[in-house]
């Protein structure tokens, strides 16, 4: 048994759990967005840093930092909700989410983290990039205008279906999700056409086909529905 | 008590934003026993008028004129708020941000004389439809498109009394 502190309680775990885990068990809530329970964790979004009272308040990403013995975890502080709430900013100024029209309006994880984190206004100039939708797929859509590069259609396509359809291309601010190397979807030689990763998909860059402004509801929760029901090594 | 001197206008945006705040329906009454509406699109006053408590800015900012006025109502209003979600983030008039201004313009006017090219009869276009508060500082935020009547009045009742923050949690819900 591991022991250690979040946010001023005591807590107990076993080896291999990670902070985000552990305060989940204690009823700490941590925000999330890169991380979804089925997929190994990235740690990229960091949206989840937590400030490690004893190595000298050093932030680290809880969904990817296994526990230690003696650990103080800061979970929730001011300065954590500013330093997400940043992090927030950054993703709605990189693309052009226009929630009026979206089709996750409403159901969205980005949009619950501005009301959860309190985002007034993004205060970095907004980019506007230009970016083309794919619809060339028969069941689904991809607008990279919302896509978060959170990376959860790629871990779903590979680690859940093992399809590797998706992948990361480019670097830096250039870069984007596509299947296949380098798209059209419809034209992929590997998507089995599933719909994990459209389902894994936090906001409204993976969609179904056909849904109008609002009405795309989605369940991430089956890829740990998924994954829990197979044999473990 | 004075009463609050209160503006509103609109910029690019749809006059959404303006008419849930008249879907305020009753309340009006009781705001107008707080309030002034000394300038507005539902009011007939040309000028914007000078010592304004709070003035509600519709829209994103997408042409000279807008953005004249909008330095304008800067100096003269003590709170300066954004109005829906067009003012707070650019929304759907910067779905045209991407493109070239001209681009965009003569793929609706076609070649020749195009309006809002060059300044004349019709204000310039700028390059980009922004949000207010990448032009000058803004002090309050009501998101949505439209906000919700019931928000706009949250909003409201907090700002007049003094209170803050002015929105939380579900009230800051883009879209
Ligand atoms: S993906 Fe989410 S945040 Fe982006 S436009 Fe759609 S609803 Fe808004
Ligand atoms: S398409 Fe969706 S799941 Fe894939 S990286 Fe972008 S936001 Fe994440």
């Amino acid at each position: 048994m591991i022991h250690l502190e979040i946010d001023g309680r005591e807590v107990t775990a076993r080896p291999g759990q990670t902070i985000l885990e552990v305060a989940e068990e204690a009823g700490v809530r941590i925000p999330t967005l890169c991380y979804l329970s089925g997929l190994s964790p990235r740690g990229s979004c960091r949206i989840c840093l937590v400030e490690v009272a004893n190595w000298n308040g050093k932030l680290v990403p809880a969904c990817a930092t296994p526990v230690q013995e003696g650990m103080r975890v800061v979970a929730t502080s001011p300065r954590l909700t500013e330093l997400r709430r940043r992090v927030l900013e950054l993703l709605f100024a990189e693309r052009n989410h226009i929630c009026a029209i979206c089709v996750s309006n409403g159901h969205c994880e980005l949009q619950d983290l501005a009301c959860e984190l309190g985002l007034e206004a993004v205060r970095v100039p907004y980019r506007f990039p230009g970016l083309t939708l794919d619809a060339s797929h028969g069941k689904f859509v991809y607008d990279p205008n919302r896509c978060v590069l959170c990376g959860r259609c790629v871990r779903a396509c590979s680690e859940v279906e093992g399809a590797m359809t998706w992948g990361f291309s480019g670097r830096g601010i250039h870069t984007t999700v596509e299947p296949d190397l380098g798209g059209p979807w419809g034209s992929s030689e590997t998507c089995t056409e599933c719909g994990k990763c459209v389902q894994a998909c936090p906001v409204g860059a993976l969609v179904e086909r056909g849904k109008a402004t609002a009405e795309q509801e989605k369940e991430p929760q089956l890829l740990a529905q998924i994954t829990e029901r197979r044999p473990r090594a | 008590m004075p009463k609050v001197k209160v503006a509103t206008i609109w910029f690019s945006g749809c006059s959404g934003c303006h008419m849930s705040f008249l879907d305020l329906d009753e309340r009006l009454v009781e705001l107008a026993q707080k309030v002034d509406i000394v300038y507005s699109p539902v009011v007939d006053i040309k000028e914007f008028p000078d010592g304004v408590d709070l003035t509600l800015v519709e829209g994103a900012v997408g042409n000279s004129e807008h953005w004249e006025l909008l330095r304008e109502i800067r100096e003269r209003t003590k709170l300066l708020v954004a109005f829906g979600d067009c003012a707070v983030t650019g929304n759907v008039p910067s779905m045209r941000n991407p493109l070239p201004r001209e681009e965009v313009l003569r793929s609706v006017y076609g070649e020749g004389e195009v309006p809002g090219l060059e300044e004349g009869e019709v204000p310039k276009l700028l390059p980009q439809a922004l949000p207010l508060s990448m032009l000058v500082p803004v002090d309050g935020f009501i998101h949505g498109c439209p906000p919700p009547a019931d928000r706009i009045w949250r909003f409201l009742q907090r700002l007049l009394a003094g209170e803050s923050p002015l929105l939380v949690g579900e009230d800051l819900r883009f879209g």
